[in-house]
Protein backbone atom coordinates (compact mmCIF):
# COMPACT_ATOMS: atom_id res chain seq x y z
CA UNK A 1 0.00 0.00 0.00
CA UNK A 2 0.95 3.26 -0.59
CA UNK A 3 1.86 6.19 2.28
CA UNK A 4 1.94 5.21 5.64
CA UNK A 5 -0.30 4.08 8.55
CA UNK A 6 0.14 5.58 12.29
CA UNK A 7 -1.69 3.68 15.06
CA UNK A 8 -2.88 1.06 13.40
CA UNK A 9 -5.62 3.71 12.70
CA UNK A 10 -4.39 6.78 9.63
CA UNK A 11 -3.51 6.15 6.48
CA UNK A 12 -1.88 9.40 5.16
CA UNK A 13 -1.37 8.41 1.20
CA UNK A 14 1.23 11.29 0.24
CA UNK A 15 3.58 13.24 2.90
CA UNK A 16 1.91 16.66 1.37
CA UNK A 17 -1.43 15.54 2.69
CA UNK A 18 -3.27 17.42 4.85
CA UNK A 19 -5.92 15.00 5.54
CA UNK A 20 -5.36 10.70 6.69
CA UNK A 21 -8.38 8.10 6.16
CA UNK A 22 -9.28 5.93 8.21
CA UNK A 23 -8.62 2.35 8.53
CA UNK A 24 -11.27 1.51 11.25
CA UNK A 25 -14.24 3.01 12.79
CA UNK A 26 -12.73 5.67 15.08
CA UNK A 27 -14.34 7.42 18.50
CA UNK A 28 -13.66 10.66 19.51
CA UNK A 29 -10.91 11.46 21.43
CA UNK A 30 -8.40 8.93 20.52
CA UNK A 31 -4.80 10.29 20.19
CA UNK A 32 -3.00 9.40 17.03
CA UNK A 33 1.06 9.42 17.31
CA UNK A 34 2.35 11.32 13.52
CA UNK A 35 5.75 11.07 14.10
CA UNK A 36 6.78 14.04 16.39
CA UNK A 37 3.29 15.12 16.98
CA UNK A 38 -0.29 13.90 17.52
CA UNK A 39 -3.78 14.55 16.49
CA UNK A 40 -6.32 13.85 18.83
CA UNK A 41 -9.88 13.22 17.01
CA UNK A 42 -13.05 15.45 18.10
CA UNK A 43 -15.32 13.55 16.92
CA UNK A 44 -16.20 10.12 15.84
CA UNK A 45 -14.72 9.27 12.03
CA UNK A 46 -16.21 6.17 10.17
CA UNK A 47 -13.93 3.18 8.62
CA UNK A 48 -12.42 4.58 5.61
CA UNK A 49 -13.17 8.85 6.38
CA UNK A 50 -11.21 11.65 6.51
CA UNK A 51 -9.23 13.17 9.32
CA UNK A 52 -7.75 16.64 9.21
CA UNK A 53 -3.80 16.03 10.29
CA UNK A 54 -3.47 20.09 9.53
CA UNK A 55 -5.94 23.33 10.70
CA UNK A 56 -7.44 24.17 7.06
CA UNK A 57 -8.90 27.97 6.35
CA UNK A 58 -12.16 28.61 4.74
CA UNK A 59 -11.26 27.68 0.86
CA UNK A 60 -7.85 25.94 1.83
CA UNK A 61 -6.84 23.37 -0.13
CA UNK A 62 -8.00 19.62 0.79
CA UNK A 63 -4.63 17.43 -0.78
CA UNK A 64 -4.91 13.56 -0.59
CA UNK A 65 -2.85 11.26 -3.07
CA UNK A 66 -0.24 14.17 -2.88
CA UNK A 67 -2.85 16.11 -4.86
CA UNK A 68 -5.90 18.97 -4.42
CA UNK A 69 -9.15 16.39 -4.09
CA UNK A 70 -11.42 19.90 -2.66
CA UNK A 71 -11.69 23.20 -0.69
CA UNK A 72 -13.06 23.91 2.93
CA UNK A 73 -15.88 25.42 3.22
CA UNK A 74 -15.59 25.96 6.70
CA UNK A 75 -12.30 26.64 8.91
CA UNK A 76 -11.23 23.19 9.68
CA UNK A 77 -9.52 22.37 13.29
CA UNK A 78 -6.75 19.28 13.51
CA UNK A 79 -8.43 15.79 14.15
CA UNK A 80 -11.72 17.09 12.88
CA UNK A 81 -13.68 14.70 10.32
CA UNK A 82 -13.13 16.08 6.69
CA UNK A 83 -16.18 15.58 4.51
CA UNK A 84 -19.44 17.08 2.51
CA UNK A 85 -19.93 19.00 5.20
CA UNK A 86 -16.44 21.37 5.25
CA UNK A 87 -15.42 19.87 2.42
CA UNK A 88 -16.68 20.53 -1.47
CA UNK A 89 -15.20 19.73 -4.99
CA UNK A 90 -14.02 23.01 -7.35
CA UNK A 91 -15.12 20.79 -10.80
CA UNK A 92 -18.80 19.89 -12.60
CA UNK A 93 -20.85 23.07 -11.22
CA UNK A 94 -23.30 22.92 -14.10
CA UNK A 95 -25.49 24.67 -11.36
CA UNK A 96 -23.76 27.13 -10.68
CA UNK A 97 -22.70 28.38 -14.67
CA UNK A 98 -26.31 28.41 -15.39
CA UNK A 99 -27.43 30.35 -12.50
CA UNK A 100 -24.60 33.08 -13.48
CA UNK A 101 -25.45 33.18 -16.76
CA UNK A 102 -22.37 31.48 -18.22
CA UNK A 103 -22.33 29.61 -21.43
CA UNK A 104 -19.34 27.98 -21.74
CA UNK B 1 7.45 -15.72 -17.25
CA UNK B 2 5.17 -17.09 -20.56
CA UNK B 3 1.63 -17.74 -20.04
CA UNK B 4 -0.92 -19.27 -22.05
CA UNK B 5 -4.69 -19.95 -21.84
CA UNK B 6 -6.80 -22.54 -24.12
CA UNK B 7 -9.62 -20.27 -25.68
CA UNK B 8 -11.68 -20.41 -28.68
CA UNK B 9 -9.83 -19.00 -32.19
CA UNK B 10 -12.20 -17.29 -34.66
CA UNK B 11 -11.52 -17.08 -38.08
CA UNK B 12 -10.45 -13.33 -37.88
CA UNK B 13 -7.67 -14.44 -35.06
CA UNK B 14 -9.40 -12.99 -31.98
CA UNK B 15 -9.54 -15.84 -29.26
CA UNK B 16 -12.60 -16.06 -27.37
CA UNK B 17 -12.52 -17.35 -23.52
CA UNK B 18 -16.30 -18.77 -23.58
CA UNK B 19 -18.61 -19.97 -26.43
CA UNK B 20 -21.95 -18.71 -26.55
CA UNK B 21 -24.35 -18.06 -28.61
CA UNK B 22 -25.63 -14.23 -29.03
CA UNK B 23 -29.42 -13.29 -28.92
CA UNK B 24 -29.45 -9.53 -30.09
CA UNK B 25 -32.29 -7.73 -30.10
CA UNK B 26 -32.14 -4.69 -32.42
CA UNK B 27 -34.82 -2.73 -29.93
CA UNK B 28 -36.31 -2.97 -27.24
CA UNK B 29 -39.67 -4.34 -28.90
CA UNK B 30 -37.82 -7.80 -29.35
CA UNK B 31 -35.50 -7.72 -25.92
CA UNK B 32 -38.65 -10.02 -23.72
CA UNK B 33 -38.24 -12.27 -27.10
CA UNK B 34 -34.35 -12.78 -27.01
CA UNK B 35 -34.64 -13.31 -23.08
CA UNK B 36 -37.55 -16.10 -23.70
CA UNK B 37 -35.41 -17.21 -26.30
CA UNK B 38 -32.17 -17.88 -24.51
CA UNK B 39 -33.63 -18.58 -21.49
CA UNK B 40 -35.44 -21.82 -22.96
CA UNK B 41 -32.66 -23.12 -25.07
CA UNK B 42 -30.09 -23.37 -21.67
CA UNK B 43 -26.44 -21.58 -20.55
CA UNK B 44 -24.96 -21.83 -24.01
CA UNK B 45 -27.20 -18.91 -25.00
CA UNK B 46 -26.92 -15.74 -24.14
CA UNK B 47 -29.07 -12.57 -24.45
CA UNK B 48 -28.42 -9.14 -24.34
CA UNK B 49 -32.26 -7.61 -23.71
CA UNK B 50 -31.65 -3.38 -23.63
CA UNK B 51 -34.12 -0.74 -23.69
CA UNK B 52 -33.60 1.43 -26.41
CA UNK B 53 -36.65 2.12 -28.72
CA UNK B 54 -37.34 1.41 -32.51
CA UNK B 55 -36.29 4.81 -33.77
CA UNK B 56 -33.56 6.87 -32.68
CA UNK B 57 -31.69 10.10 -33.58
CA UNK B 58 -29.45 9.41 -36.20
CA UNK B 59 -25.94 9.91 -34.12
CA UNK B 60 -27.71 7.81 -30.95
CA UNK B 61 -28.63 5.17 -33.60
CA UNK B 62 -24.98 4.50 -34.91
CA UNK B 63 -23.74 4.32 -31.61
CA UNK B 64 -26.47 1.47 -31.26
CA UNK B 65 -25.44 -0.03 -34.17
CA UNK B 66 -22.11 -0.16 -33.51
CA UNK B 67 -22.24 -1.66 -29.77
CA UNK B 68 -24.83 -4.48 -30.96
CA UNK B 69 -22.06 -5.21 -33.65
CA UNK B 70 -19.65 -4.97 -31.53
CA UNK B 71 -21.14 -7.19 -28.95
CA UNK B 72 -21.84 -9.78 -31.89
CA UNK B 73 -18.10 -9.67 -32.99
CA UNK B 74 -16.51 -10.45 -29.31
CA UNK B 75 -14.66 -13.63 -29.78
CA UNK B 76 -16.55 -15.10 -26.57
CA UNK B 77 -19.64 -15.38 -29.21
CA UNK B 78 -19.58 -18.75 -31.41
CA UNK B 79 -22.70 -17.47 -33.53
CA UNK B 80 -25.43 -14.92 -33.28
CA UNK B 81 -29.22 -14.67 -33.66
CA UNK B 82 -30.39 -10.78 -34.28
CA UNK B 83 -34.03 -10.73 -32.90
CA UNK B 84 -36.27 -7.94 -34.55
CA UNK B 85 -39.94 -6.66 -34.42
CA UNK B 86 -39.59 -5.31 -38.45
CA UNK B 87 -40.05 -1.28 -37.66
CA UNK B 88 -36.67 -0.57 -36.68
CA UNK B 89 -34.65 1.40 -38.02
CA UNK B 90 -31.39 -0.20 -37.61
CA UNK B 91 -30.74 -1.64 -40.68
CA UNK B 92 -31.06 -5.40 -39.24
CA UNK B 93 -29.15 -6.79 -42.55
CA UNK B 94 -26.25 -4.76 -43.04
CA UNK B 95 -25.94 -5.55 -38.54
CA UNK B 96 -26.04 -9.19 -38.92
CA UNK B 97 -23.58 -8.68 -42.14
CA UNK B 98 -21.11 -6.92 -39.62
CA UNK B 99 -21.32 -9.91 -36.97
CA UNK B 100 -20.99 -12.96 -39.84
CA UNK B 101 -17.94 -10.80 -40.99
CA UNK B 102 -16.12 -11.85 -38.07
CA UNK B 103 -16.19 -14.77 -39.16
CA UNK B 104 -19.19 -16.37 -37.18
CA UNK B 105 -22.65 -18.11 -38.50
CA UNK B 106 -25.30 -15.49 -37.88
CA UNK B 107 -29.12 -15.27 -38.62
CA UNK B 108 -31.79 -13.01 -38.36
CA UNK B 109 -35.47 -13.62 -36.57
CA UNK B 110 -38.46 -10.88 -37.93
CA UNK B 111 -40.94 -11.37 -34.97
CA UNK B 112 -43.87 -10.01 -37.37
CA UNK B 113 -42.54 -12.31 -40.61
CA UNK B 114 -42.36 -15.28 -37.90
CA UNK B 115 -46.38 -14.68 -37.43
CA UNK B 116 -46.00 -12.67 -33.68
CA UNK B 117 -44.15 -14.12 -30.20
CA UNK B 118 -45.50 -17.52 -30.23
CA UNK B 119 -44.54 -18.42 -33.56
CA UNK B 120 -41.21 -16.18 -33.04
CA UNK B 121 -40.53 -18.34 -30.06
CA UNK B 122 -40.67 -21.49 -31.94
CA UNK B 123 -38.72 -20.84 -34.93
CA UNK B 124 -35.85 -18.44 -33.10
CA UNK B 125 -35.40 -22.25 -30.96
CA UNK B 126 -34.77 -24.19 -34.52
CA UNK B 127 -32.64 -21.72 -34.71
CA UNK B 128 -30.80 -21.42 -31.92
CA UNK B 129 -30.61 -25.31 -32.26
CA UNK B 130 -28.51 -24.41 -35.63
CA UNK B 131 -26.62 -21.98 -34.38
CA UNK B 132 -25.15 -24.00 -31.44
CA UNK B 133 -24.12 -26.82 -33.91
CA UNK B 134 -22.01 -24.04 -35.64
CA UNK B 135 -20.92 -22.54 -32.47
CA UNK B 136 -19.70 -26.13 -31.27
CA UNK B 137 -17.25 -26.86 -33.86
CA UNK B 138 -14.73 -24.29 -32.19
CA UNK B 139 -12.56 -26.03 -29.58
CA UNK B 140 -10.17 -24.93 -27.38
CA UNK B 141 -6.93 -24.03 -28.36
CA UNK B 142 -3.57 -23.09 -26.98
CA UNK B 143 -3.16 -19.00 -26.61
CA UNK B 144 -0.91 -16.66 -25.89
CA UNK B 145 -1.76 -13.73 -23.07
CA UNK B 146 -1.17 -11.20 -25.19
CA UNK B 147 -4.30 -12.42 -26.82
CA UNK B 148 -6.28 -11.00 -24.25
CA UNK B 149 -8.20 -7.92 -24.03
CA UNK B 150 -8.73 -7.11 -20.88
CA UNK B 151 -11.48 -4.58 -19.35
CA UNK B 152 -11.68 -3.03 -15.98
CA UNK B 153 -14.55 -1.20 -14.28
CA UNK B 154 -15.35 0.27 -10.80
CA UNK B 155 -18.85 0.19 -9.20
CA UNK B 156 -20.15 1.39 -6.05
CA UNK B 157 -16.72 2.59 -4.98
CA UNK B 158 -15.39 3.50 -1.39
CA UNK B 159 -12.37 4.92 -0.06
CA UNK B 160 -10.33 1.28 0.19
CA UNK B 161 -11.60 0.93 -4.24
CA UNK B 162 -8.20 3.89 -4.27
CA UNK B 163 -6.16 2.69 -1.30
CA UNK B 164 -6.43 -1.15 -2.58
CA UNK B 165 -8.74 -3.17 -5.40
CA UNK B 166 -7.51 -0.09 -7.62
CA UNK B 167 -4.27 -0.14 -7.71
CA UNK B 168 -4.11 -3.63 -7.38
CA UNK B 169 -6.22 -4.29 -10.52
CA UNK B 170 -3.72 -1.96 -12.00
CA UNK B 171 -0.69 -3.96 -10.83
CA UNK B 172 -2.42 -6.69 -12.98
CA UNK B 173 -3.11 -4.63 -15.45
CA UNK B 174 0.66 -3.58 -15.84
CA UNK B 175 1.63 -7.08 -16.23
CA UNK B 176 -1.48 -7.82 -18.91
CA UNK B 177 0.53 -4.76 -21.04
CA UNK B 178 4.07 -6.30 -20.06
CA UNK B 179 3.09 -9.53 -21.65
CA UNK B 180 1.92 -7.65 -25.12
CA UNK B 181 -2.01 -7.82 -24.52
CA UNK B 182 -4.39 -4.92 -24.50
CA UNK B 183 -5.69 -3.11 -20.87
CA UNK B 184 -8.95 -0.52 -21.16
CA UNK B 185 -10.54 1.70 -18.45
CA UNK B 186 -13.00 4.07 -19.47
CA UNK B 187 -15.92 6.35 -17.05
CA UNK B 188 -15.28 9.38 -18.45
CA UNK B 189 -16.48 11.26 -15.37
CA UNK B 190 -14.43 9.85 -13.31
CA UNK B 191 -11.30 10.98 -14.75
CA UNK B 192 -12.19 14.41 -13.60
CA UNK B 193 -9.89 15.81 -11.51
CA UNK B 194 -7.01 13.16 -12.15
CA UNK B 195 -7.33 14.22 -16.08
CA UNK B 196 -3.60 15.85 -15.61
CA UNK B 197 -2.05 12.83 -14.68
CA UNK B 198 -3.73 10.91 -16.91
CA UNK B 199 -2.60 13.36 -20.12
CA UNK B 200 0.97 13.32 -18.63
CA UNK B 201 1.33 9.35 -19.75
CA UNK B 202 -0.59 9.91 -23.04
CA UNK B 203 1.95 8.28 -25.81
CA UNK B 204 1.17 11.29 -28.22
CA UNK B 205 -0.25 14.98 -28.41
CA UNK B 206 -3.22 13.68 -30.29
CA UNK B 207 -4.03 11.26 -27.53
CA UNK B 208 -3.17 14.06 -24.84
CA UNK B 209 -5.57 16.73 -26.60
CA UNK B 210 -7.93 14.20 -27.28
CA UNK B 211 -8.08 12.73 -23.51
CA UNK B 212 -8.75 16.51 -22.54
CA UNK B 213 -11.08 17.31 -24.66
CA UNK B 214 -13.48 14.26 -24.16
CA UNK B 215 -13.13 14.81 -20.04
CA UNK B 216 -14.50 18.68 -21.28
CA UNK B 217 -17.10 17.34 -22.81
CA UNK B 218 -17.94 15.21 -19.99
CA UNK B 219 -17.92 17.96 -17.18
CA UNK B 220 -19.47 20.43 -19.74
CA UNK B 221 -22.55 18.64 -19.52
CA UNK B 222 -23.56 19.39 -16.41
CA UNK B 223 -23.78 22.76 -17.77
CA UNK B 224 -26.01 21.76 -20.66
CA UNK B 225 -27.74 20.21 -17.57
CA UNK B 226 -27.21 22.89 -15.87
CA UNK B 227 -27.04 20.69 -12.72
CA UNK B 228 -24.08 20.49 -9.59
CA UNK B 229 -21.79 17.16 -10.06
CA UNK B 230 -21.71 16.73 -6.72
CA UNK B 231 -25.55 15.58 -6.22
CA UNK B 232 -24.58 12.53 -8.58
CA UNK B 233 -20.55 12.00 -8.28
CA UNK B 234 -19.77 11.36 -5.91
CA UNK B 235 -22.83 8.98 -5.51
CA UNK B 236 -24.69 9.01 -2.34
CA UNK B 237 -22.99 5.44 -1.60
CA UNK B 238 -19.54 6.13 -2.59
CA UNK B 239 -20.16 9.24 0.06
CA UNK B 240 -21.49 7.19 3.11
CA UNK B 241 -18.36 5.06 1.86
CA UNK B 242 -15.87 8.16 2.51
CA UNK B 243 -15.46 9.90 -0.81
CA UNK B 244 -16.12 13.26 -0.42
CA UNK B 245 -15.46 14.88 -4.18
CA UNK B 246 -15.50 13.58 -7.66
CA UNK B 247 -11.23 14.66 -7.75
CA UNK B 248 -11.32 12.02 -4.73
CA UNK B 249 -13.04 9.45 -7.07
CA UNK B 250 -10.99 10.05 -9.89
CA UNK B 251 -7.55 10.20 -8.22
CA UNK B 252 -8.76 6.45 -6.72
CA UNK B 253 -10.60 5.60 -10.08
CA UNK B 254 -7.82 5.66 -12.27
CA UNK B 255 -4.87 3.36 -10.86
CA UNK B 256 -7.25 0.68 -11.53
CA UNK B 257 -5.65 1.06 -14.95
CA UNK B 258 -2.11 0.55 -13.85
CA UNK B 259 0.59 2.99 -14.59
CA UNK B 260 1.81 2.25 -17.88
CA UNK B 261 1.84 5.21 -20.89
CA UNK B 262 -1.59 5.27 -22.59
CA UNK B 263 -1.45 4.63 -26.00
CA UNK B 264 -5.08 6.07 -27.28
CA UNK B 265 -8.70 6.45 -26.55
CA UNK B 266 -11.39 4.90 -28.10
CA UNK B 267 -15.30 5.91 -28.52
CA UNK B 268 -18.06 3.83 -26.50
CA UNK B 269 -18.17 0.61 -28.17
CA UNK B 270 -15.61 1.11 -30.57
CA UNK B 271 -12.99 -1.82 -31.11
CA UNK B 272 -9.96 -2.29 -29.45
CA UNK B 273 -6.59 -2.78 -31.22
CA UNK B 274 -5.06 -5.68 -31.07
CA UNK B 275 -1.37 -5.93 -28.58
CA UNK B 276 -2.07 -2.10 -27.96
CA UNK B 277 -1.39 -1.86 -24.23
CA UNK B 278 -3.40 0.31 -21.94
CA UNK B 279 -5.93 2.28 -24.01
CA UNK B 280 -8.80 4.62 -22.74
CA UNK B 281 -12.55 4.43 -23.83
CA UNK B 282 -14.73 7.67 -23.24
CA UNK B 283 -17.71 6.49 -21.54
CA UNK B 284 -20.04 7.46 -18.93
CA UNK B 285 -19.92 6.51 -15.42
CA UNK B 286 -22.65 4.51 -15.09
CA UNK B 287 -20.72 1.21 -14.59
CA UNK B 288 -23.55 -1.43 -16.63
CA UNK B 289 -23.43 0.75 -19.79
CA UNK B 290 -19.68 1.15 -19.45
CA UNK B 291 -19.12 -2.50 -19.05
CA UNK B 292 -21.20 -3.44 -21.97
CA UNK B 293 -19.38 -0.64 -24.28
CA UNK B 294 -15.80 -2.50 -23.39
CA UNK B 295 -17.39 -6.06 -24.05
CA UNK B 296 -18.28 -4.49 -27.45
CA UNK B 297 -15.14 -3.02 -27.75
CA UNK B 298 -13.91 -6.92 -27.60
CA UNK B 299 -12.89 -7.17 -24.47
CA UNK B 300 -13.39 -10.84 -22.77
CA UNK B 301 -12.77 -10.41 -19.55
CA UNK B 302 -13.64 -8.05 -17.05
CA UNK B 303 -12.22 -7.15 -13.74
CA UNK B 304 -14.97 -5.03 -11.85
CA UNK B 305 -13.87 -3.46 -8.37
CA UNK B 306 -16.18 -2.66 -5.46
CA UNK B 307 -16.08 -1.52 -1.88
CA UNK B 308 -19.55 -0.84 -0.95
CA UNK B 309 -20.52 -4.40 -2.80
CA UNK B 310 -21.84 -4.63 -6.27
CA UNK B 311 -23.21 -7.59 -7.89
CA UNK B 312 -23.15 -6.91 -11.44
CA UNK B 313 -22.01 -9.26 -14.46
CA UNK B 314 -22.46 -9.49 -17.81
CA UNK B 315 -23.88 -11.74 -20.31
CA UNK B 316 -21.11 -12.21 -22.98
CA UNK B 317 -18.28 -11.27 -20.95
CA UNK B 318 -16.77 -13.00 -17.41
CA UNK B 319 -16.62 -10.59 -15.00
CA UNK B 320 -14.51 -10.58 -12.20
CA UNK B 321 -15.07 -8.88 -8.63
CA UNK B 322 -12.51 -7.20 -6.65
CA UNK B 323 -13.24 -5.82 -3.15
CA UNK B 324 -10.63 -3.55 -1.36
CA UNK B 325 -12.94 -3.80 1.81
CA UNK B 326 -12.72 -6.11 4.08
CA UNK B 327 -16.34 -5.63 5.55
CA UNK B 328 -17.69 -6.05 2.25
CA UNK B 329 -15.79 -9.44 1.51
CA UNK B 330 -17.29 -10.86 5.11
CA UNK B 331 -20.52 -9.85 3.75
CA UNK B 332 -20.72 -10.38 0.36
CA UNK B 333 -18.07 -13.23 -0.68
CA UNK B 334 -20.18 -15.21 -2.47
CA UNK B 335 -20.92 -12.54 -5.13
CA UNK B 336 -16.90 -11.29 -5.18
CA UNK B 337 -13.78 -13.53 -6.01
CA UNK B 338 -10.81 -11.96 -4.78
CA UNK B 339 -10.43 -9.90 -1.71
CA UNK B 340 -8.08 -7.13 -1.75
CA UNK B 341 -8.84 -5.72 1.90
CA UNK B 342 -5.70 -7.63 2.65
CA UNK B 343 -3.56 -4.44 1.45
CA UNK B 344 -4.85 -3.10 4.99
CA UNK B 345 -3.27 -5.81 6.60
CA UNK B 346 0.09 -5.18 5.17
CA UNK B 347 -0.38 -7.67 1.41
CA UNK B 348 1.44 -5.59 -1.35
CA UNK B 349 0.01 -4.57 -4.07
CA UNK B 350 2.27 -6.46 -6.19
CA UNK B 351 1.25 -9.37 -4.49
CA UNK B 352 -2.21 -9.13 -4.79
CA UNK B 353 -1.99 -7.95 -8.32
CA UNK B 354 -0.36 -11.06 -9.10
CA UNK B 355 -3.61 -12.94 -7.46
CA UNK B 356 -5.11 -11.20 -9.85
CA UNK B 357 -3.47 -12.31 -13.01
CA UNK B 358 -3.84 -15.82 -12.09
CA UNK B 359 -7.22 -15.75 -11.79
CA UNK B 360 -7.36 -13.73 -14.79
CA UNK B 361 -5.85 -16.60 -16.77
CA UNK B 362 -7.72 -19.44 -14.90
CA UNK B 363 -10.99 -17.68 -15.84
CA UNK B 364 -9.66 -17.22 -19.40
CA UNK B 365 -8.94 -20.96 -19.38
CA UNK B 366 -12.87 -21.43 -18.33
CA UNK B 367 -13.11 -21.25 -14.90
CA UNK B 368 -16.56 -19.55 -13.81
CA UNK B 369 -16.47 -16.36 -11.09
CA UNK B 370 -19.02 -15.50 -8.64
CA UNK B 371 -21.53 -13.57 -11.28
CA UNK B 372 -21.18 -16.23 -13.42
CA UNK B 373 -22.30 -19.12 -11.16
CA UNK B 374 -25.20 -16.77 -10.53
CA UNK B 375 -25.91 -15.66 -14.13
CA UNK B 376 -26.27 -12.44 -13.24
CA UNK B 377 -25.89 -10.88 -16.80
CA UNK B 378 -26.98 -7.13 -16.86
CA UNK B 379 -26.94 -5.58 -20.17
CA UNK B 380 -27.47 -1.93 -20.83
CA UNK B 381 -26.60 0.34 -23.95
CA UNK B 382 -25.78 4.05 -23.03
CA UNK B 383 -28.29 5.74 -25.25
CA UNK B 384 -26.79 9.50 -26.00
CA UNK B 385 -29.39 12.27 -24.85
CA UNK B 386 -31.34 15.11 -26.43
CA UNK B 387 -29.14 17.41 -24.99
CA UNK B 388 -25.83 16.03 -26.57
CA UNK B 389 -27.37 15.90 -29.59
CA UNK B 390 -28.25 18.91 -29.70
CA UNK B 391 -24.63 20.49 -28.40
CA UNK B 392 -23.45 18.51 -31.49
CA UNK B 393 -25.80 20.50 -34.10
CA UNK B 394 -24.67 24.00 -32.10
CA UNK B 395 -21.08 23.48 -32.34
Amino acid sequence: MKGRVFDDTLLQLSTSDNVGTTVDDISAGIKINIDDRSVVLVEDVPFGHKVALESVDIGGEIRKYGEVIGKATQTIGVGEWVHTHNCESTRGRGDRATAEGETT
Amino acid sequence: MTHTFEGYRRSNGRVGVRNYVAVIPTSIAASSVVTAIADEAGPWARATPHQLGTSQPNRARQQTERVLAGIGKNPNVGSALVVELGTEDINTESLADSIASSGKATEILTIREAGGTSNALSEGSDRLSRLKAEADQAIREEADVSELFFGVECGGSDSTSGVAANPAVGAACDRLVEAGGTACFSETPEFIGAEHILADRCVDEDTHERLLERVDTREGMTELMGVDLRGAQPTPGNQDGGLTTIEEKSLGAISKGGTTSIHGIVDYGELLPTNAGLVLMDTPGYDVESVVGKVAGGAQIIAFTTGRGSTTGNPIAPVIKITGNPKTWNRMANNIDLNAGTVLNGESIDSVGSRIFETIIDVANGSRTEAEHRRLEEFAINEIQPEELTSEVNV
